[in-house]
């Protein structure tokens, strides 16, 4: 018996930067170093440096032309132009006509461009390090002489951090990708995702032995060094139901587009972090609604400030840029919290429920008001508010946001106000949208319908009346032209989103943006390519 | 010579990072004049047709971009990358 299988299995913990599993041999990859070179005249090093921008330059155009997928061409694109900008190497120059050799003249002008990125507060910003790194070395390499690094193929890579060039040049198949730098924001994740590499980042690299026997399962943010016989087939089987899985998903991968070719977004529902694992971002357009109340049910205390932050953080960061709209607490009606809902209320779903428990909680919602301010110094957040019936209490949220704000800014922390945006499923609302000053605004149709309808959507004798009706879809129409006309979107984050027998029905009434549960992407994304038009 | 000065809000979801600044550049180069570009309407300036200077402003989203354009073609390069800023950086693609 193989001695492998009496070594007990190590767990190496990560954060998740491209979702999925691989099984294979590790492989560590090693820092080249580029010192050993002879210093010549200046002349002579002048050449060099000229000449090995010019043979990368000449590389990554050749590897751009072979990328084939538009990531890879836009990241190989702008380091294409960072090479051909003479200011990138103008330092250098200078240097090595004060005698500097070639080598150590083009890494002391590069990396304070490095470091520089390095410091930046934007995570965006940050990530670009990693894109001048890969630059600088493959300059490097051709001082030296050295060729290309090469990685086999299939193999789950342990490294500092992979420049996104030898990304495009290694032959993936059912490999994965361990970095101790990086960032789900990196080029290298961005890859990752549109190819579906699983890939895990934040790791000690320098723990791992070359060529042992691994799991990655990067959703769990684990790489699993020596498995046992047991935990590798049970992996093994993850493996195939996760092949089966994406050649499905293959059919319906990224942008959605009518069959008249006009775009349509589409964004996930999701309640937590959980969800977005198995969820590549590539493959939507955003977190379409955040439903905070599961992060305060089934608990002994409501969550921390602090705990709401660290979220809704992770929740940006995972989506690198698209939007997220994180929902305020929507307690009430079907969703009851201990100590804070209101107890035998005789009609909840007209009672003290969203905005209106929320107002009237304001220790509760100042706590969540903060996180999100903070949060969205990260990333791209929109804040929504349910429940709204009249502008007053649109405005009041809005003061209510400025005001944390001031507070969080005069305690020395940074804090941004992002876009505010409303739930439209109160019938007052949408017929005097007009009236509110939301930033944006996000249809709910589940109780949309059931207050159109004076129907409960739980009674089940009452199915018939508690659907989406005319009078429904007169509404929606209604929000979508006055949003349209004011310079507003407008999405749809009820169930009738992720209805493929509504699509058109919704695309109809000029609904542009869609948002559903992580599931119903491909099906919502097929019914939006058989979409013609409008039936005349 | 021919002096010309604009601006436009920037609504890029990440801001001026890697896609936008090389569309940006490759626009600006397309022009004769000299174009600068700052993030406040006294400047600092940086050569709007280099990436390297560009990037450096690390301009995040909803930035007002200013433009300073000198030469024969300054009221039409200010236009277009105006149009390109406005558009989202979107090349008709």
């Amino acid at each position: 018996m193989d001695d492998r299988a009496h070594r007990a299995a190590r767990r190496v913990e990560g954060r998740l930067a491209a979702s999925g599993i691989a099984l294979g041999r590790l492989v560590r990859l090693k820092p080249a170093k580029h010192d050993a070179r002879q210093h010549r005249s200046i002349a002579e090093e002048h050449r060099a440096l000229a000449d090995a921008l010019a043979a990368s330059q000449e590389a990554l155009g050749l590897l751009a032309r072979d990328a084939g997928d538009a990531d890879a061409e836009a990241i190989l694109a702008f380091q294409i132009a960072l090479l051909e900008d003479d200011n990138l190497a103008a330092p250098a120059f200078a240097l090595i006509k004060a005698g500097e050799a070639a080598n150590r003249a083009w890494s002391k002008a590069i990396d304070p461009e490095i470091a520089s990125y390095e410091e930046a507060s934007d995570p965006y910003f940050r990530a670009r390090a990693s894109d001048l790194r890969d630059l600088r070395d493959r300059v490097l390499r051709h001082l030296a002489g050295e060729t290309d690094q090469a990685v086999p193929s299939g193999v789950i890579v342990a490294a500092d951090d992979m420049p996104p060039s030898l990304f495009l040049a290694t032959d993936w198949r059912d490999g994965g990708l361990v970095l101790r730098r990086g960032s789900p924001s990196s080029h290298v994740a961005i890859l990752a995702r549109s190819r579906g590499v699983p890939m895990i980042v934040g790791v000690d690299v320098d723990r791992l032995a070359d060529d042992a026997d691994a799991v990655l399962d990067a959703d769990a943010g684990l790489l699993i060094v020596d498995p046992d016989a047991d935990l590798r087939a049970a992996y093994c089987r993850r493996l195939a139901e996760q092949s089966e899985a994406r050649q499905l998903a293959a059919s319906f991968k990224g942008p959605a587009f009518t069959a008249s070719g006009e775009p349509v977004r589409v964004m996930i529902n999701v309640t937590g972090l959980a969800e977005l694992r198995g969820v590549d971002p590539a493959e939507v357009d955003g977190i379409g609604l955040m439903r905070t109340e599961f992060l305060f049910q089934g608990r002994e205390q409501l969550p921390t400030e602090e705990e709401q932050y660290q979220i809704y953080r992770r929740m940006l960061e995972w989506a690198a840029g698209k939007p997220v709209t994180i929902r305020t607490l929507d307690a009430g009606g079907d969703k009851p919290i201990a100590g804070l809902t209101q107890e035998g209320d005789a009609n909840p779903f007209l009672g003290v429920r969203g905005v209106r428990l929320s107002l009237r909680h304001l220790e509760v919602f100042r706590a969540q008001l903060r996180a999100l301010a903070r949060a969205a110094v990260a990333g791209n957040l929109k804040v929504m508010i349910p429940m709204v019936t009249v502008p007053e209490e649109l405005d009041r949220c809005r003061a209510l946001l400025a005001h944390v704000i001031e507070d969080l800014r005069a305690e020395g922390r940074q804090a941004e106000m992002p876009p505010l945006g409303m739930m439209v499923e109160v019938p007052a609302a949408a017929l005097t949208i007009e009236d509110f000053s939301a930033d944006f605004f996000s249809i709910g149709s589940n109780d949309l319908i059931q207050y159109v309808a004076a129907a409960s959507r739980d009674e089940p004798q009452l199915a018939d009346l508690a659907r989406p009706s005319r009078a429904v879809f007169g509404l929606i129409g209604h929000v979508v032209k006055y949003a349209d006309g004011a310079g507003r979107e407008t999405s749809l984050c009820g169930d009738l989103a992720g209805d493929p027998e509504q699509v058109a029905a919704l695309l109809d009434q000029g609904l542009r943006t869609f948002s559903v549960s992580p599931g119903a992407l491909g099906p919502i994304k097929a019914a939006i390519a058989r979409y013609s038009g409008p039936a005349s | 010579m021919n002096k010309q000065q604009a601006s436009v809000l920037m609504r890029h979801e990440v801001g001026l990072h890697a896609r936008p600044s090389v569309k940006l550049t490759k626009l600006a180069k397309a022009f004769e004049s000299r174009i600068d570009l700052g993030l406040s309407p006294d400047g600092p300036w940086v050569d709007a047709k280099s990436i390297v200077k560009v990037m450096a402003t690390k301009a995040p989203k909803d930035s007002t971009i200013y433009f300073r354009a000198e030469g024969s073609d300054a009221k039409a390069a200010l236009e277009a990358l105006v149009t390109l800023v406005d558009g989202d950086f979107q090349d008709g693609r």
